[in-house]
C-alpha cells in the first residue's frame, strides 16, 4: 500500500515540479507577450490603451498569484485565453485533442502489434539470414526521421502508385499513411527491447530446465518466456509515450492533419505562451500518468514485486 | 596445473546469436568511413563540392541527378549535393554542442545523485522525472520560445532533452560499480573517498555512457532536422538538412530526388553513429 | 497413469552407453575440441559420477545425453545410445519425446532454475501437461503426491507460492520433483548442490540416492567435488580437459588411483585428506602467545539490520566474542545467513556494529573513523571471494599493487617498483605479469593477485572471506599452500571465513561456528572436530561430503 501511495505522491510531485517549470519558462521568464504584440508600432494602440488591456487580461498583478491563478485553473481545466486569437485555451485543446488522441493509438497499438511480431518471427525463423535480417530491422527504422518516412511514404503511395490519396482521403484512407509514419519509429524501439529481453530470458537457467522437459521452441517462448519478458517491454513501452507525442506533432504537420500537431506549430510560430503551456503540462501529465499505471501494473505481472511493495508496506 | 575458476563450461545457444551480431566488422568499418567522410565535409567543403550552396544558375532548376548535379538541383538551381555537402557542417555542429550539454550536464547530475545518494538524489531525480516527463519535442520548442531561434538555441533545446537519459545511465552505472568488491577493497586499501571516485567509479562508469552519447549524437541529429523540418532551426536559405527536405515538399510529386537524398543521408549518418554506439558497448561487454 | 513407452526404448538395455565420443565447439577460430574419445555404459539402478574440475568436459558430456548442446557445438564422432537407441544423429523434434519423459534433469542453481512468474504447482504440471500425463485432476494429484515425496511441507501451500517465496534447498526438492514426475528411466543431475549450502547438500543428494534405490531409476551425477562422488557413486569417471583420465568403480577409482592426475586430485581435495596438526600442536602454540596480546578481539559483537518499520530487526550477528592471534588463523564457520560476512565487513570498518568491541592491533574499530580508519587498514587487510570481482578490470597489475603504497604515500617511486615485484615474487607469479590486466589472467592468477595487493602493506591482520571457495579443487590447494607460507615467514594474522568444514580444518588453529548469527561453538579445531559440544555442529561435520566413503573405507 505504501509502495502505492509512494508512486502517487512522486507522480504528484514531478507534475507540480512539470507545471513550474512550463510557467516559469513560459510565462514568468519572456517578459510577457502582450508586449511583444502590442507594444509593437503596428498595433496602432497608445499606452493607455495597452495599459487597459493588461489591466483586463489580468497582466499587472504579481508573478506569485498569477501563477497560483494559473494553478488553480489548470486544476479545474481552465487553461486561460490564447494570446494570439483570445480563445480560451480549453476551447483550442478540446477540439484538437480528439483527433491527436486517434492518430496516436491507433500508431501505438499498431506499433505495439509489429514489435511483437517482428521479435516473435526473429526468434522462431529457422533461415540464419533471416533471422539477422529481422534482426537488423529495428535499428533501420530507429535512425529514419519521422517526417522524412511521412514524405517517403506519401511519394510511393500517393504519387507513384496512386494508392492513397492525399487531398482529401477518407477518415480511414488518410489515417493509414500516418498512422504507418508515425508506428514504424516506435515499432522499432520496442521491437529492439523486446528482442534483447527475449534473448536475455532464453539464457536464464530456468529455460534451460524447460527445454530438458521435452518443450518446443514455440511452447518455451509463448509459456515461459512471453511474460517475464514483457515488463522491460512495458516499461519502454511507457516512456515511448514521450516519442509518440512528438511524432504526432510532426506528423500531423506533415499530412496537414487538424490536431494538437497544428495547434503546437502555430503557438510556437506566434509565440502563443498560454496555449503551449497547456499543451506541455497536459502531455506530461498524460505521461506521468500512464507510467505510474505501468509502475503500479509491475507487481501484478511480477509476484517477486508483489512481496517486495507488501514487505516494506 | 590448470590455474582456473569453476565457471560453468562454454555454453548456451544464444552465445552464439550474440557473436554473430558481434561478427561483422564490416558494418562498422562502413560507419567509421562514412561519419569520417561526412567529418571532411563539415571541415573542408570546399574540397568535395565546387558550387555555391546558396546562390543558383536559374536556368538548372529541378534537374534530376546527373554526372553533373550528383544528387540533382531545385527550384532555384542550386546543386544538391553542394547543399548537402555544405549543410554538414551545420547538422554535426549542432549535434555535437547538444550531445556535448546533455553529456556534461547529464552525467554530473547522474554521477552526484549516484554518489552522494539520500535527499540530493531523491531531489535530482525528481528533476530528471521532469525532464523525461515532456515530450522531447514540446521540450525543444518551449526552450527556443524563450531563447529564440536559431542555431546554439536549437543546439541547446535539444541538448536538453538528452539530459534525462545521461543523468539516468551514469547514476545507475555509478551505483553498480560502487558496489563491486574492488571499489570496496580500494577503500580498504586506503584509498579516500574522492581518489577511489576518480580512479576507479568514474573510468568504470564511463564507457556505457560514452557508447549513450554516440547514441545521442544519432538521436540530436534527427531532431534537429525535425526542427529544421518545422521551421524553428537554420532559417532560409541555409542548406540545413531538415529544412531542404521542407522546401522540397513542394516538389515531391515532381522531384523526388530534392525529399528523398537529403533523408537518406540523414538515415545514414544516424545509423553510423548507431552502429558504433553499439560496437563501443559490445567491447565494453566483451 | 503408466507412463507410454516410446517405440523402440528397450528398458533390458544399459541406460546409457556412450562410445568414444568426441565434441567440438565451432567459434570465429574454427573448431575447438572439448571432449575426446569418452566412453562408458550406465545400468539400471546405477550411479555413475562424472568428476572434473571447470574445463574438463563433464557439462558438455551431460549437455550431449540429453541433446541441448549449444547451438554451436556438435558431435564429431562417436555415438551415444540411450535404452538402446541410437541418438547420435537425432534432430529437436525426435528428441522432444525423450526429454522429461524418459531423462530427467536436475540442475545446477535452483534459485534460478524456476520461472519466477509462475506459481511452484504449474512448474510443476508443466513436464505432465507436455507428455499428456492425464487430466487436470489427476495431474493436480500427482503434484501434491510428488511434493510429499520429496519431503515438502506443507504441499497444498506450496503450490500456490512463487519460487521467490522458497528456499533453495526447497526449490531444489521441487525441481527433483519435475525431474521424476514422469517416471524416467535416467536422472541427469549437473553439479545439483554446489549452490546450496553444506547440510542441504547432504539431505538433496540423499534424497536423490532414495529415489535411485525405489524406482531403479539410474542417476548420472555431475561434480566437481571428488568427496561428493566418493560418497555417492557406484562407478566415476575423471575427466580433465576433455579426455578421460580414469573409470572405474568408485572403490577402485578412490582408494587405489591409477592415474597420475587422480592421485593430485586425491591429495588436494581436503575433504579426503586428514588432519595437519593436532590439538596438542596448538595448545603449545597457544601457550606461547600466552603473554602477547591477540591482534584481533571481538567483544560482543551485536549487529542488528532495519527492516521497515514493521518488521522488527534482524540480529544478523547476535553477541559474538573471539581472538586471532599474530601469526595463527582462526576460522569463523556457517552457512549462508550465518552472520560470517557482516562480521568481516565490521572487523574492516566498513559497518559500524550496532554494539559490541573491536579491537584490531590495539585500534578501537567501532569508533575510528576517516583519517584514522584509513591509518588503521594500513595493518588490516582483506581478500575477497571472487577475484573476478575483486580487480578493477581496467588496472594493470602494477597499477593494483602499487595502489596501496602510493595511498599511504610509502616509499619512492623505484622502491614502490620494488616491493611491487617482490609481492609478485611472493605470491609465485612471475614479474612479467606485472604489465597485465585482470582479464588476462586465470582465476588462480587473480586471486595470487589480490593476495599480493592485500600482502604489500605488510599488514598484522588478513581477513579471508571465503577467499578458496570460487575456485577447483587443486588451484584451491595451492592457494592454501602459499596462504599458509606466508603466515610461517610473515607471521600474518588470518581472520578465515568460510562454509567448507574440510578446508577450515587444513588452515585454522581455532575456528568459531556460527548459526543464525549466534556463536554456538568455539575452540581449538581438531577439538571440535573430534568432539563437536552442539548438535549444530554435530550435524556441520556430518554433512561434509567424503565423510561416508571414509567410513566405509575404514
Amino acid at each position: 500500500m505504501s509502495y502505492i501511495l509512494g508512486r502517487i505522491g512522486q507522480a504528484v510531485i514531478v507534475l507540480a515540479i512539470a507545471f513550474t517549470a512550463a510557467f516559469v519558462l513560459l510565462q514568468a521568464l519572456p517578459g510577457d507577450a502582450l508586449l511583444i504584440k502590442f507594444e509593437s508600432p503596428e498595433s496602432g494602440l497608445s499606452p493607455d490603451q495597452i495599459a487597459l488591456l493588461r489591466d483586463s487580461l489580468g497582466a499587472n498583478i504579481p508573478i506569485w498569484q498569477q501563477f497560483f491563478d494559473t494553478l488553480g485553473g489548470f486544476l479545474v481545466g481552465d487553461f486561460g485565453y490564447s494570446v494570439q486569437s483570445g480563445t480560451p485555451v480549453s476551447v483550442i485543446i478540446a477540439s484538437a485533442l480528439p483527433n491527436t488522441l486517434v492518430l496516436a493509438t491507433s500508431a501505438f497499438v499498431v506499433a505495439i502489434v509489429l514489435a511483437v511480431a517482428l521479435a516473435v518471427l526473429a526468434q522462431l525463423s529457422w533461415l540464419p539470414w533471416l533471422r539477422t535480417m529481422l534482426r537488423s530491422l529495428p535499428s533501420l527504422f530507429i535512425s529514419v526521421p519521422v517526417f522524412w518516412l511521412g514524405i517517403v511514404l506519401i511519394q510511393v503511395f500517393s504519387f507513384r502508385l496512386g494508392w492513397l490519396p492525399v487531398i482529401n482521403p477518407g477518415p480511414i484512407e488518410g489515417l493509414i499513411m500516418p498512422v504507418a509514419a508515425l508506428a514504424l519509429p516506435i515499432a522499432a524501439p520496442m521491437a529492439q527491447v523486446l528482442i534483447r529481453s527475449i534473448d536475455d530470458v532464453l539464457t536464464q537457467p530456468f529455460i534451460a530446465v524447460v527445454r530438458s522437459k521435452g518443450a518446443s521452441e514455440w511452447w518455451i517462448l509463448s509459456r515461459n518466456v512471453a511474460r517475464n519478458a514483457v515488463l522491460p517491454a512495458l516499461t519502454i513501452a511507457g516512456l515511448l509515450l514521450g516519442e509518440l507525442i512528438s511524432g504526432a506533432v510532426i506528423t500531423e504537420t506533415v499530412f496537414g492533419r487538424a490536431g494538437i500537431g497544428r495547434a503546437t506549430e502555430q503557438a510556437v510560430t506566434n509565440q502563443d505562451a498560454p496555449v503551449l503551456q497547456a499543451i506541455v503540462v497536459i502531455s506530461a501529465a498524460i505521461f506521468v500518468l500512464v507510467n505510474l499505471l505501468v509502475d503500479l501494473l509491475y507487481p501484478l505481472l511480477d509476484p517477486r514485486l508483489k512481496t517486495i511493495a507488501t514487505v516494506n508496506a | 596445473m590448470s590455474d582456473t575458476t569453476r565457471t560453468s563450461e562454454p555454453s548456451t545457444r544464444r552465445s552464439s546469436v550474440r557473436r554473430a551480431g558481434r561478427a561483422r566488422p564490416i558494418l562498422l568499418v562502413a560507419a567509421a568511413v562514412y561519419l569520417a567522410l561526412m567529418v571532411a565535409w563539415a571541415v573542408l567543403p570546399g574540397l568535395f563540392a565546387h558550387g555555391d550552396p546558396i546562390v543558383g544558375v536559374a536556368t538548372d532548376g529541378l534537374q534530376a541527378p546527373s554526372a553533373a548535379h550528383w544528387f540533382g538541383t531545385d527550384a532555384t538551381g542550386r546543386d544538391m549535393y553542394t547543399r548537402v555537402v555544405f549543410g554538414s557542417v551545420h547538422t554535426l555542429v549542432t549535434a555535437l554542442i547538444a550531445v556535448l550539454f546533455g553529456l556534461v550536464f547529464g552525467t554530473g547530475i547522474g554521477l552526484v545523485a549516484g554518489s552522494v545518494r539520500g535527499v540530493v538524489d531523491a531531489v535530482l531525480m525528481r528533476l530528471v522525472d521532469v525532464l523525461l516527463a515532456v515530450p522531447s519535442l514540446l521540450l525543444s520548442l518551449s526552450i527556443i520560445i524563450v531563447l529564440g531561434f536559431g542555431t546554439t538555441q536549437v543546439a541547446i533545446a535539444v541538448g536538453i532533452t538528452s539530459v534525462a537519459a545521461f543523468a539516468r545511465l551514469a547514476r545507475a552505472e555509478v551505483m553498480r560499480v560502487r558496489a563491486m568488491d574492488y571499489v570496496e577493497a580500494a577503500f580498504a586499501s586506503g584509498g579516500s573517498f574522492v581518489s577511489v571516485l576518480l580512479r576507479h567509479v568514474l573510468p568504470n562508469s564511463l564507457t556505457p555512457v560514452i557508447a549513450l552519447a554516440a547514441l545521442q549524437f544519432g538521436t540530436a541529429i534527427l531532431s534537429i532536422a525535425a526542427l529544421g523540418f518545422l521551421g524553428y532551426g537554420a532559417p532560409p536559405p541555409t542548406p540545413e538538412w531538415g529544412l531542404m527536405i521542407a522546401e522540397g515538399r513542394n516538389y515531391i510529386a515532381t522531384s523526388w530526388w530534392l525529399t528523398t537524398i537529403p533523408g537518406v543521408v540523414v538515415v545514414l549518418t544516424v545509423l553510423a553513429a548507431n552502429r558504433i554506439s553499439t560496437a563501443i558497448s559490445e567491447r565494453n561487454r566483451a | 497413469m503408466i507412463q507410454k513407452q516410446l517405440a523402440g526404448w528397450n528398458a533390458s538395455a544399459p541406460v546409457v552407453e556412450v562410445d568414444g565420443l568426441s565434441i567440438a565447439y565451432s567459434g570465429r577460430t574454427g573448431d575447438t575440441a572439448v571432449l575426446h574419445d569418452v566412453s562408458f555404459s550406465l545400468g539400471r539402478g546405477d550411479t555413475l559420477t562424472l568428476v572434473g574440475e571447470s574445463g574438463s568436459g563433464k557439462t558438455t558430456t551431460a549437455q550431449a545425453l540429453i541433446g541441448l548442446l549449444a547451438a554451436n557445438g556438435r558431435i564429431t564422432h562417436g555415438s551415444i545410445r540411450l535404452g538402446g537407441l541410437d541418438v547420435t544423429e537425432w534432430s529437436s523434434k525426435q528428441w522432444l519425446r525423450l526429454r522429461g519423459s524418459h531423462i530427467g534433469l536436475v540442475p545446477q542453481d535452483p534459485h534460478n532454475s524456476l520461472n519466477p512468474v509462475r506459481r511452484i504447482g504449474d512448474s510443476l504440471a508443466e513436464v505432465m501437461n507436455l507428455h499428456r500425463f492425464g487430466n487436470a485432476p489427476a495431474t493436480r494429484r500427482r503434484v501434491i503426491e510428488l511434493l510429499e515425496r520429496v519431503q515438502i511441507s506443507e504441499p497444498e501451500l506450496r503450490v500456490k507460492q512463487y519460487p521467490h517465496e522458497l528456499s533453495g534447498g526447497m526449490k531444489q526438492r521441487v525441481l527433483i520433483a519435475s525431474a521424476i514426475a514422469m517416471r524416467p528411466a535416467l536422472i541427469i543431475a549437473d553439479e545439483p548442490t554446489s549452490a546450496l549450502d553444506v547440510t542441504v547438500q547432504k539431505t538433496i543428494l540423499d534424497l536423490l540416492d532414495e529415489l535411485r534405490a525405489e524406482s531403479g531409476t539410474s542417476v548420472l551425477l555431475v561434480t566437481h567435488d571428488l568427496a561428493v562422488a566418493a560418497d555417492r557413486a557406484t562407478h566415476v569417471i575423471v575427466l580433465k580437459d576433455g579426455r578421460v583420465q580414469e573409470q572405474g568403480p568408485s572403490a577402485a577409482v578412490l582408494w587405489h588411483p591409477q592415474a597420475q592426475y587422480t592421485r593430485a586430485l586425491l591429495a588436494d581435495a581436503p575433504a579426503l585428506s586428514a588432519a595437519v596438526r593436532t590439538s596438542d600442536d596448538v595448545r603449545a602454540q597457544l601457550a606461547l602467545s600466552q603473554h602477547a596480546e591477540p591482534v584481533v578481539v571481538v567483544n560482543d559483537l551485536v549487529q542488528v539490520f532495519s527492516r521497515g518499520r514493521t518488521l522488527p530487526g534482524l540480529r544478523a550477528v547476535d553477541s559474538v566474542s573471539f581472538e586471532v592471534r599474530r601469526g595463527m588463523t582462526h576460522a569463523l564457520v556457517g552457512e549462508s545467513g550465518s552472520g560470517k560476512s557482516t562480521i568481516a565487513r565490521a572487523v574492516m570498518g566498513f559497518q559500524k556494529p550496532t554494539s559490541g568491541g573491536i579491537l584490531v592491533d590495539g585500534v578501537d574499530m567501532t569508533s575510528v573513523s576517516g583519517q584514522q580508519l584509513r591509518q588503521a587498514r594500513r595493518r588490516l587487510q582483506m581478500v575477497y571471494q571472487n577475484p573476478f570481482g575483486s580487480l578493477d578490470p581496467r588496472q594493470s597489475v602494477q597499477q593494483i599493487l602499487v595502489e596501496p603504497m602510493s595511498n599511504y604515500r610509502i616509499g619512492s617511486a623505484r622502491e614502490r617498483q620494488q616491493r611491487m615485484l617482490a609481492a609478485l615474487d611472493r605470491v609465485s607469479l612471475p614479474a612479467t605479469m606485472a604489465a597485465k590486466r585482470p582479464h588476462e589472467m586465470s582465476g588462480g592468477q587473480r586471486q595470487r593477485v589480490a593476495i599480493a595487493r592485500a600482502l604489500v602493506l605488510e599488514p598484522t591482520v588478513l581477513v579471508l572471506d571465503e577467499a578458496v571457495s570460487a575456485l577447483d579443487v587443486t588451484v584451491q590447494a595451492s592457494i592454501l599452500e602459499l596462504l599458509s607460507e606466508v603466515q610461517r615467514e610473515l607471521g600474518t594474522a588470518y581472520l578465515f571465513i568460510s562454509h567448507d568444514l574440510a578446508v577450515v580444518r587444513q588452515v585454522a588453529q581455532t575456528m568459531t561456528v556460527l548459526s543464525h548469527g549466534v556463536a554456538v561453538e568455539s575452540g581449538i579445531t581438531e577439538d571440535v572436530f573430534a568432539s563437536p559440544q552442539h548438535p549444530y555442529t554435530v550435524t556441520l561435520l556430518d554433512a561434509i561430503p567424503g565423510r561416508r566413503a571414509q567410513s566405509r573405507a575404514l
